[in-house]
């Protein structure tokens, strides 16, 4: 039994659609797995029904082996979660957090102390920690909101939308941290996210939902492997030999849309038409200015599996406050 | 109350007082304010108390008991305050993923209420003293005082948190204050019931809670120890008490929607 096994998840709202339509996923012990899509789409609804914070309208899912529906409080004895935006007291330092929360979890004294003073230390926040939390950058409040996930050491972390509105350090640092939870502990990550390249940097295995639907599903590889080759774009030293470029890349693909300084085209091999292309365009003379190879991306996936790009998509529909 | 839940309710009482104590914005009026419409309205009705049938004190030691109405109104605000913000913030979805009990979130905010009531109530009583007032009933009657102003805190404070867990929304919760001090305004804090000579407003004060509880509290101060006043303070703050706590259950029900 995966760590995660949802069937036929459904969550309706009284004033709205569905915002979660008849889901089905799998995800094993130790995974990451990447929820990807655009705001609206399902992804907060979705944690909020695994944490068991939402009782879904229909369908089953177990977490950590515990029913969502039924067995509500072994769940949230198993799992850790971040939920959207760092929801901390910030008028509470960092350590009044951890004993607040530990507390609640029922663990006190020496062992408290020093999980809390371990977590602390390891996402950094040890100086910071008798600080009043008002004070915190948003990496900082983003790095205790997962100490305090960890703290009663999860089986399974939920972790919806970590890094938005992260600087790309602060953003690097949690996703090193979240690697490492996986790698080492064995911790199972679900993980939403509407950045593809978080999704493509963490995941294992990635979930893409779409209007309540999950529309595919796989490893980045297999999904971007699913919908497109490799390109490469070539600009030539000389301008006037694009006609020529343009003839010498036609053996490899097929020729793609470019800005008319540069050609361009999907590969017919892969990646290994590179050194085949670089010769031939040496034995005919054509001096290359830039060559930038391009590998499919998760978005190429969104665009293919939904007709339009993730990237900006979907701002202004958010289900992260569901009214029921 | 089992060990779980009693840890529970200390640590978010814990949690509840530092947070109040840390926002000196809304603690200062809260101690301020009430201290200050004492003096203000003793300065100005102080004449209120040659009339007929005046109880034989001061004005001063006569309106000293509604500052500790006051506080119990401002422990409403507070409490629900607090946790109206804690649900927009989303604190309140954190502390869901905790094993912590409804019973527990709600018994430890109301810690933090009657932590506040009773300091305001210290300070109340320091200002009273200041002001030349005296406790017909001694020191006992202070305690009995502290004891009205607990219960007093738990029924408001709990109207408060039921407000804020109905509606998850710290102006809707501050929309309650005007309207208890409507309710405030509309008892005996200026005169006795006896001498309340236009009639609506009698039998209005008549049926008012509050009256009650104003009563109660003035008669230790300047009566001694009046049976039926405390018995009738005590009935209606227990009242208070557990209705708010009911509808502070009923609604911790609706919000608290995890399975």
């Amino acid at each position: 039994m995966g760590a995660i096994e949802v069937r036929g998840l459904v969550r309706e709202f009284k004033k709205g659609p569905r915002a979660v339509d008849g889901i089905d996923l799998t995800v094993a012990e130790g995974e990451i797995y990447g929820f990807l899509g655009p705001n609206g789409a399902g992804k907060s609804t979705t944690v909020l029904m695994l944490t068991t914070l939402l009782p879904p309208t229909a369908g089953t899912a177990t977490v950590a082996g515990f029913d969502i529906v039924k067995q509500g409080p072994q769940v949230r004895a198993s799992i850790g979660a971040a939920l959207q935006e760092a929801a901390l007291d910030r008028f509470l330092t960092g350590r009044e957090h951890i004993k607040l929360q530990g507390s609640l979890h029922g663990m006190k004294g020496a062992d408290l102390k020093q999980r809390g003073d371990d977590l602390l230390e390891r996402v950094g926040l040890t100086d910071a920690a008798d600080r009043k939390v008002g004070g915190y950058s948003g990496g900082m409040k983003r790095r205790l909101d997962l100490a305090l996930a960890l703290l009663h050491s999860p089986r399974v972390l939920f972790l919806d939308e970590p890094t938005t509105g992260l600087d790309p350090q602060s953003r690097s640092a949690l996703w090193d941290e979240v690697a490492r939870l996986s790698r080492e502990d064995g911790v199972t990550v679900f993980l939403t996210t509407q950045y593809l390249e978080e999704a493509d940097a963490l995941a294992n295995r990635v979930g893409i939902i779409d209007h309540g639907k999950i529309v595919v599903e796989g490893t980045p590889d297999e999904l971007k492997a699913e919908v497109g080759r490799s390109s490469v774009e070539i600009e030539p030293h000389d301008a006037a030999r694009l006609a020529d470029l343009e003839g010498a890349l036609a053996p490899f693909g097929e020729p793609m849309v470019t800005r008319g300084t540069s050609a361009s085209i999907r590969l017919n091999e892969g990646v290994g038409d590179v050194a085949a292309i670089v010769r031939a365009l040496d034995a005919q003379g054509i001096v290359v200015h830039q060559l930038r190879l391009r590998e499919p991306t998760l978005d190429d996936v969104f665009l293919e599996k939904t007709g339009r790009s993730l990237e900006g998509s979907g701002d202004s529909d958010e289900d992260e406050t569901p009214t029921s | 109350m089992s060990a779980v839940l009693a840890t529970q309710v200390l640590v978010i009482s814990e949690r509840s007082v530092r947070r109040t104590f840390r926002q000196p914005a809304s603690i200062i009026p809260a101690i301020i304010f009430p201290i200050m419409l004492l003096f203000v309205s003793s300065g100005g009705l102080h004449a209120a108390a040659n009339l007929p049938g005046f109880p034989s004190v001061s004005y001063f030691d006569f309106a000293l008991a509604v500052t500790f109405m006051q506080g119990a109104i401002f422990a409403t605000g507070g409490a629900g305050t607090d946790l109206a913000t804690d649900i927009e913030t989303g604190f309140l979805s954190r502390l869901s993923l905790t094993p912590m009990s409804g019973a527990a979130l709600v018994l430890g905010q109301l810690g933090g209420a009657i932590t506040l009531g009773v300091f305001q109530a210290t300070c109340y009583l320091a200002a009273g003293f200041i002001g030349g007032a005296t406790i017909a009933s001694g020191v006992a009657g202070v305690v009995v005082i502290y004891l009205l102003v607990i219960l007093m805190a738990i029924g408001f404070g709990s109207i408060g948190i039921a407000a804020a867990l109905r509606t998850g929304n710290g102006e809707a919760v501050q929309g309650l204050f005007p309207l208890l001090f409507v309710l405030l305004f509309l008892s005996t804090i200026n005169l006795p019931l006896d001498l309340i000579p236009i009639t609506w407003f009698r039998w209005v004060a008549t049926g008012n809670p509050i009256t009650y509880l104003v009563d109660a509290v003035r008669s230790l101060i300047i009566t001694g120890w009046d049976g039926p006043a405390l018995a009738t303070g005590f009935l209606v703050a227990f009242a208070i008490a557990v209705l708010g706590i009911i509808g502070s259950a009923a609604a911790m029900r609706g919000r608290l929607q995890r399975t």
